[in-house]
């Protein structure tokens, strides 16, 4: 009979012998391999996570494009864009020239779930085709489920341009 | 003939694939479980086969970049030869399966089978379940038409709810700060790799706890289920009175899941793929977002839940739903399985039933959705500007140009997400009717800074005309 053996019947811990070392280091080392293919992929999948949102100066063109007192509808190509993103790199946006170079910039994007809203001009109003909200020229809410007004760009006008500050979807967390 | 058999003993010599697998397919199951209700298990693994072999079908063409998916379901369409019918056969398998498996999971609900011992059975078909919603989410991304351009804004737009990581389950989700091409690859990942491996193994485990604990008897009123006795009775009755699986109940799955596929195919071969629809470039939005049919009853919930429960609902609904689902068999463990004897159990299939069918009906409609184009295309009808005052017939144009068809019918056409104007003049008198055009309320938007006095005058002359029958006015 083993030590090993009579140990166990006598209902002692096993004495450490090699075999039981080995098996330990084969944890450790197993257990640092682990780490090592972990820390990296976990990494790796949160690594669209900003650490701040993404925000950029976008240019819409020149402000003449936006007759006063009207509202227009721009686009733009997302500056956080990768060459393989397609029509997709494109964003809508809604211009309202209130006058001279006041304007209010908003995001295409329904404050409710997202759905682009479009704009009606003879009623004033933006409705959204999904859950049938809908907002006054101003962007504030007029009805239905959103829970606020309109997500509303920052804006400059730089040397006769119009521009913006944006690069994600606008959502309540992170109003553009 | 000789030479199978010797091959065929060659390989199960080193296999050993007879001793394993015969007492499988003989295994006894209790007599009454060969019935036809016990075949909606094997018929969504029908399915689920299917959706195997068309989606690795599907792979070898498709090219999931952001702006070349879309092409490629064209010349899937178009020019691959049998491209439509596959790509029509995964549609139709999606819908299938979900469909077939929600039969399958009520029938287990009623039939008691998630009952003792089988609650890891039915907690592993819980989440079989759920990886199955997420393959037709998911596999409706990959489709990336408008539809799942704004179903991922939907999706971004719930998970920009959750309190303090909002921002960042947004850019986890999409793989970047919006809707692009690596939100694709993210999809494409979780629908062919990550989701369908998780599939496959729980599918195993699914199958093997059906082996091994038996399959559910046949509830019987008034026998119920006690920890100390039941699997001896299970026993004793599978041996005094079983049937072997094979054939006897085996020929019921059999003819199931020819059933359920030949139906896949039928509705591929008449109502061909599903889309895409329309490119996915955000700047057209002329769109009118759909999901498919699984999801129509969210879409549903979300336009009529009231806002101020949306954001708890949206985060906490699935989670207590999930739980509940998960909880279910340790609440319920026990007791009776007949579900003759189960008025609650009844009861709760028959409102599940009933509110996602309601809801889901009312999203392929959705009246809360304004007609964006009623306003243009759809007339006054020709009885309502009949002998009217110039001021009514320039009311009936304010109504016209203001748009407020997009939200209201008249003569049964138009938007539905306010009420029909066809009475309005019996139910509003003339002041209450200015007030509503001018302040709104009730969800109406107000439309006084967007009317001349002129206009309003007119507006609600018109409107006082809209008595159907003669009826008196609103006093």
């Amino acid at each position: 009979m083993t030590q090993d053996a009579t140990d166990r019947e006598a209902g002692l811990p096993a004495a450490p012998t090699r075999r039981t070392f080995l098996f330990k280091i084969g944890l450790v080392l197993d257990g640092i391999v682990a780490g090592l293919v972990g820390i990296p992929v976990i990494g790796y999948l949160l690594g669209p996570v900003r650490r701040s949102a993404a925000q950029a100066w976008i240019p819409l063109g020149p402000i003449d494009r936006f007759p006063e007192g009207e509202t227009r509808f721009a686009t733009y190509e997302n500056p956080f864009r990768v060459t393989w993103d397609g029509p997709t790199a494109k964003i809508a946006c809604w211009v309202r020239r209130i006058e001279g170079e006041q304007f209010q910039v908003f995001a295409i994007n329904c404050t409710h779930l997202g759905c682009p809203v479009r704009w009606f001009a003879p009623s004033r109003l933006f409705m959204c085709p999904c859950h049938g909200g809908a907002y006054y020229e101003d962007g504030s809410r007029a009805s239905g489920p959103p829970p606020r007004g309109l997500f509303e760009y920052d804006f400059q006008v730089r040397e006769g341009q119009l521009w913006v500050q944006g690069g994600q979807v606008p959502t309540l967390a992170q109003p553009v | 003939m000789g030479f199978i058999h010797t091959l065929g003993n060659w390989f199960d010599q080193r296999l050993g694939a007879r001793a394993t697998l015969e007492p499988m397919i003989a295994h006894p199951v209790p007599r009454m479980t060969a019935s036809w209700w016990y075949v909606f298990g094997s018929a969504t693994l029908a399915l689920f086969a299917l959706q195997i072999v068309t989606g690795l079908c599907l792979a070898l063409v498709y090219v999931p970049t952001a702006d070349q998916a879309y092409q490629t379901l064209e010349y899937l369409n178009y020019q691959a030869p049998f491209g439509w019918f596959l790509r029509a056969t995964h549609f139709w398998g999606s819908n299938g399966m979900v469909l077939v498996m929600t039969l399958h999971l009520l029938q287990v609900f009623l039939w008691g089978a998630y009952k003792y011992p089988r609650e890891l059975t039915w907690i592993v078909g819980v989440f079989l379940f759920l990886c199955t919603l997420g393959m037709a989410f998911s596999g409706q991304v990959l489709r990336w038409d408008q539809d799942a351009y704004w179903g991922l804004g939907i999706s971004a737009s719930i998970a920009g709810r959750a309190p303090l990581i909002g921002r960042q389950l947004v850019e986890f989700l999409l793989g970047g700060p919006i809707i692009a091409g690596r939100t694709l690859s993210r999809f494409f990942a979780l629908h062919v790799f990550v989701i369908p491996g998780v599939l496959i193994g729980l599918v195993g485990l699914h199958l093997w706890l059906v082996l091994r604990l038996g399959i559910n008897e046949w509830p019987l009123p008034g026998r119920l289920v006690d920890r100390a006795t039941y699997r001896q009775r299970y026993e004793a009755e599978v041996q005094r009175d079983g049937v072997p699986f094979f054939p006897m109940a085996a020929r019921k799955d059999m003819v199931g899941m020819a059933v359920v596929v030949t139906g896949v195919l039928a509705c591929a071969v008449l109502f061909g793929p599903n889309g895409p629809n329309g490119v996915p470039d955000p700047t057209l939005i002329d769109t009118e977002p759909r999901p498919d049919f699984y999801f129509l009853a969210l879409f549903a919930l979300f336009a009529l839940l009231p806002p101020w429960t949306e954001t708890a609902i949206l985060l906490v609904g699935p989670v207590v739903a999930i739980g509940l689902l998960v909880a279910l068999p340790f609440l319920s463990g026990t007791g009776e399985k007949s579900w003759r004897r189960r008025p609650v159990a009844v009861i709760s299939v028959l409102l599940i039933v009933l509110t996602v069918g309601t809801l889901a009906s009312l999203g392929m409609t959705s009246p809360w959705s304004p007609v964006m184009d009623a306003w243009s295309g759809l007339p006054v009808p020709e009885a309502y500007v009949h002998g009217r005052t110039p001021l009514e017939l320039q009311g009936a144009v304010v109504l016209q140009s203001k748009q407020c068809r997009n939200c209201h019918s008249l003569g049964g056409a138009g938007g539905r997400r306010g009420p029909a104007l066809d009475g309005v003049g019996t139910r509003l008198t003339q002041d209450q009717l200015i007030r509503q055009v001018l302040q709104g309320g009730g969800n109406m938007p107000a439309y006084g800074k967007n009317l001349t006095p002129a206009e309003v005058t007119a507006l609600v002359a018109f409107m006082q005309t809209l008595r159907p029958g003669q009826a008196p006015p609103a006093r």
